[in-house]
């Protein structure tokens, strides 16, 4: 199977992956009694009201079949896969952006304009629509929208200049905010930790090391459990 | 619609779960006190798992954690921002004013940043330091006691420094420093700009055996399921209900006015049920108002009768006015030393900032009479919406391309993730008559009570402060090898200063003092004109400091409790 066929066997998959999506996150955080169970993983905390709308946003259908694919496809020659966390594909962008052009309406027009645009511009060009085009064929058709001028407003570029900045946006915040994206940034926070200050390796790498006197002042990890008692004066005794 | 009558009278009713609420509630259900307590939103508890945030991944949502349902991301623990639906506010044309409000038991402590500060010895006389504004009818020796007992009721981390003006007091050890306050620490050094410790109410230590301790997820504004943060409701509220006290909640009960009899006592309040839209009453010995201080103003003014026809507690017709909020403006840096982060460790930390810079600055050698303080932010963080975007703008700092797309975008995050430090001014501002919130008599919400309507103006003094802020800022980034981020906003944007009350730190509306001519208060946060109503928000306070209001809302209120305690049990009121 080639490259596109692949990303397009892919796509057929976004239903399913989508009724994935409320699945079970509980990986990734420790389990511990002294700290909180994770909450209603289906909800996101989320109230009555904000979960009506997102019900209804979630029954908004913004793009059609094809507009879907060619965010798909667009969104891996914008950030290709790589091992071992994938990439806009694994990381669910197509429905990130789909989801966010509801939510946020004002990127509608932007984000369906610039698709037409690519498929003109590639059927023009190319003979065939951008999804369906040569991997060669689709970069030729990249490289000329996403490079903007930096001294002139976004807003006051082409429409395409626009869309590739958006799309960009969208597709690296996408998959950095998602799980195989969160792994390959290497984000180690969001879980039960108990800080105690930066490596020594880092400290070092940087060129900056801690004044022991205000680390003297700083929390004994060690006694953390211990119930705080002061003197008359303010000074902890414990 | 007839109005229904609670037959039941209460000791106390308290309007408002927040922080002067919530610790009214505890001192007076302690005392052994019948005490109501009347919340405009619905019940919360930061441990309820439906609710719940903290600790929640950006994936878990479709939109990533973005603002769109609450103002300040959707993990944020605030029911209500800026606008609450079917209540609106509005503005005298050519005026500002942004009013946040949580509807929730326990208010806007829920996901408050938590920064801790004791207002100091000067920023009582105000006036007698520099002739703007008024003195303070109390100083500071009279609130310390109250700070003491805070602090060890509450728990805040920080460091005795033996500060003129930030006081010590009864501190739990903070966490070290994470890598950019490093680098904020050495820059600050190079301009004589003092740093120390944060001062911030997060557990890093046990406090009693009814609160978790911090485990350093970064996310308090989320609202600690383990109660290690200080939210009304987790360490005020609940623990009066575990002590045994007679603590009654109406939730989702918008007062509408404080009742009074022929003589003008307050003999309770009128809410409507937001479940059925009915109107009820409820009476009370003592009306304590702790709804925040815009929300206590509207209450008084919205009591009109014949025995207060300004409305009540208003015969100084001051309800409302020298409404001021913090200044604020903000900066942010590029800073290469920070470039190529390792990844191997957790840096996430308390929420907000483990140092900070209290005011250092003489302003009877500057152009503006009061000071701020410096917060800082940067380092790690979870990415949510809008992390990544704009990937590597930073490569112009180094004559490379920006934009493109492929491989190359992965290590362009990588390489800038956690290399940006920003910067909070937050300052004094000056409290003038001519700032005020207002009944609006065109306008009702949709329980048919007249909103507010603002009226407030920055004057020179406060953009002085804020072009302060902005040179001190860009010297600091200079300072750490950075290059400073956007335009720095000059004179034609008020160098950044932010609309009026979107620091959130909101005072002065009834503010205290021993002239019921010229306040609305006395020293104990009573009303000078009827003895058994109470204001234990920031209405009282008489100026704001460079210091954030929490903590002395929490001490003033204890205080105020302490003398309704000492009235009630002497059958003064």
């Amino acid at each position: 199977m080639n490259r596109r066929k692949s990303i397009q066997s892919i796509i057929l998959g976004t239903g399913a992956s989508a009724l994935a999506f409320h699945g079970c996150r509980m990986d990734g955080t420790t389990e511990n009694e002294e700290f909180p169970n994770i909450g209603d993983t289906k909800y996101f905390g989320r109230t009555p009201e904000e979960l009506e709308r997102l019900e209804k946003l979630n029954a908004e259908q913004l793009f059609n079949a094809h507009e879907m694919e060619t965010i798909a496809v667009l969104s891996t020659v914008i950030l290709p896969p790589k091992e071992p966390h994938g990439g806009p594909i694994e990381a669910d962008v197509p429905e990130f952006i789909e989801f966010m052009g509801k939510d946020i309406p004002e990127l509608q027009t932007t984000l369906l304009g610039g698709l037409m645009w690519l498929d003109h511009k590639s059927n023009t060009e190319f003979g065939v629509e951008f999804k369906s085009a040569t991997l060669e064929q689709q970069k030729q058709i990249c490289d000329e929208i996403c490079w903007h001028d930096m001294d002139v407003p976004l807003d006051k570029q082409a429409l395409e200049i626009q869309f590739f900045a958006l799309m960009r946006n969208l597709v690296v915040c996408g998959y950095y905010t998602s799980k195989v994206g969160i792994a390959d940034l290497g984000y180690k926070g969001n879980m039960p930790n108990v800080w105690d200050g930066v490596p020594q390796d880092v400290l070092d790498q940087h060129g900056v090391e801690y004044d022991p006197i205000w680390l003297a002042k700083c929390v004994d990890q060690s006694k953390r459990g211990i119930i705080a008692e002061w003197d008359e004066q303010g000074n902890l005794l414990t | 619609m007839q109005i229904i009558e609670n037959s039941e009278e209460y000791d106390v009713i308290i309007v408002g779960s927040g922080a002067g609420g919530g610790m009214a509630t505890k001192q007076l259900a302690d005392a052994g006190f019948k005490v109501a307590v009347v919340e405009a939103g619905p019940y919360f508890d930061p441990a309820d798992p439906k609710t719940m945030t903290q600790l929640k991944w950006p994936y878990e949502s479709p939109r990533r954690g973005a603002n769109t349902d609450r103002a300040f991301g959707e993990w944020d623990m605030s029911w209500g921002d800026w606008e609450v639906d079917g209540e609106p506010y509005t503005h005298e044309e050519g005026t500002s004013f942004k009013w946040w409000r949580s509807r929730m038991l326990g208010g806007r402590t829920n996901h408050w940043g938590r920064i801790s500060l004791r207002f100091g010895p000067k920023d009582f006389k105000g006036k007698s330091r520099d002739g703007y504004g008024e003195d303070w009818p109390i100083g500071y020796d009279d609130v310390k006691p109250y700070y003491d007992k805070v602090d060890k009721l509450i728990g805040v981390f920080g460091t005795n420094e033996g500060l003129e003006n930030d006081p010590d007091g009864f501190f739990l050890p903070p966490p070290k420093p994470r890598l950019h306050e490093l680098f904020y620490i050495n820059g600050a050094k190079k301009s004589g700009i003092p740093v120390i410790p944060s001062r911030m109410s997060m557990l890093t230590k046990k406090i009693n055996k009814d609160r978790g301790v911090c485990f350093y997820c970064g996310q308090c504004s989320r609202s600690c399921s383990v109660y290690a943060d200080f939210s009304a409701g987790s360490c005020l509220i609940f623990p009066a209900q575990r002590n045994g006290g007679q603590v009654k909640i109406y939730v989702n009960a918008m007062v509408r006015e404080v009742t009074t009899n022929e003589e003008g006592k307050a003999t309770g309040v009128s809410y409507i049920n937001k479940e059925d839209r009915k109107e009820y009453k409820l009476k009370g010995k003592v009306v304590v108002l702790a709804a925040s201080a815009c929300s206590s103003a509207r209450i008084l003014l919205n009591s009109k009768s014949k025995q207060h026809p300004n409305g009540l507690g208003n015969s100084s017709d001051l309800v409302g006015k020298y409404l001021h909020d913090s200044t604020g403006s903000s900066a942010a840096g590029f800073i290469p030393g920070l470039m190529n982060r390792k990844t191997s460790y957790n840096e996430d930390g308390t929420g907000g900032m483990h140092v900070y810079s209290p005011w250092w600055g003489d302003n009877s050698k500057l152009d503006f009479p009061r000071g701020y303080h410096i917060e800082v932010w940067g380092g790690m963080g979870q990415p949510n919406y809008g992390f990544g975007f704009n990937a590597n703008d930073f490569n112009k700092f180094f004559g490379l391309k920006v934009g493109g797309y492929g491989d190359s975008l992965r290590d362009d995050v990588k390489k800038y993730y956690g290399s940006v430090i920003g910067f909070g001014g937050r300052g004094e501002g000056i409290a003038r008559k001519e700032n005020y919130c207002e009944i609006d008599p065109t306008t009702v919400d949709q329980y048919g009570i007249p909103v507010l309507k603002f009226n407030y103006k920055w004057s020179d003094l406060e953009k002085k402060q804020a072009k302060h802020m902005q040179d001190t800022f860009e010297e600091l980034i200079y300072n750490m090898g950075g290059m400073p981020l956007g335009d720095k906003p000059g004179k034609d944007r008020d160098y950044g200063l932010l609309a009026p009350g979107e620091i959130i730190h909101e005072v002065g509306t009834t503010r205290m003092g021993n002239d019921p001519k010229t306040s609305v208060t006395n020293k104990f946060n009573q009303l000078h004109d009827v003895d058994n109503v109470f204001i234990v928000d920031a209405g009282p306070f008489v100026s704001q400091a460079d210091k954030n209001c929490t903590w002395t809302i929490l001490a003033l209120s204890w205080r105020a409790s302490d003398y309704i305690i000492e009235q009630l049990k002497q059958q003064n009121i």
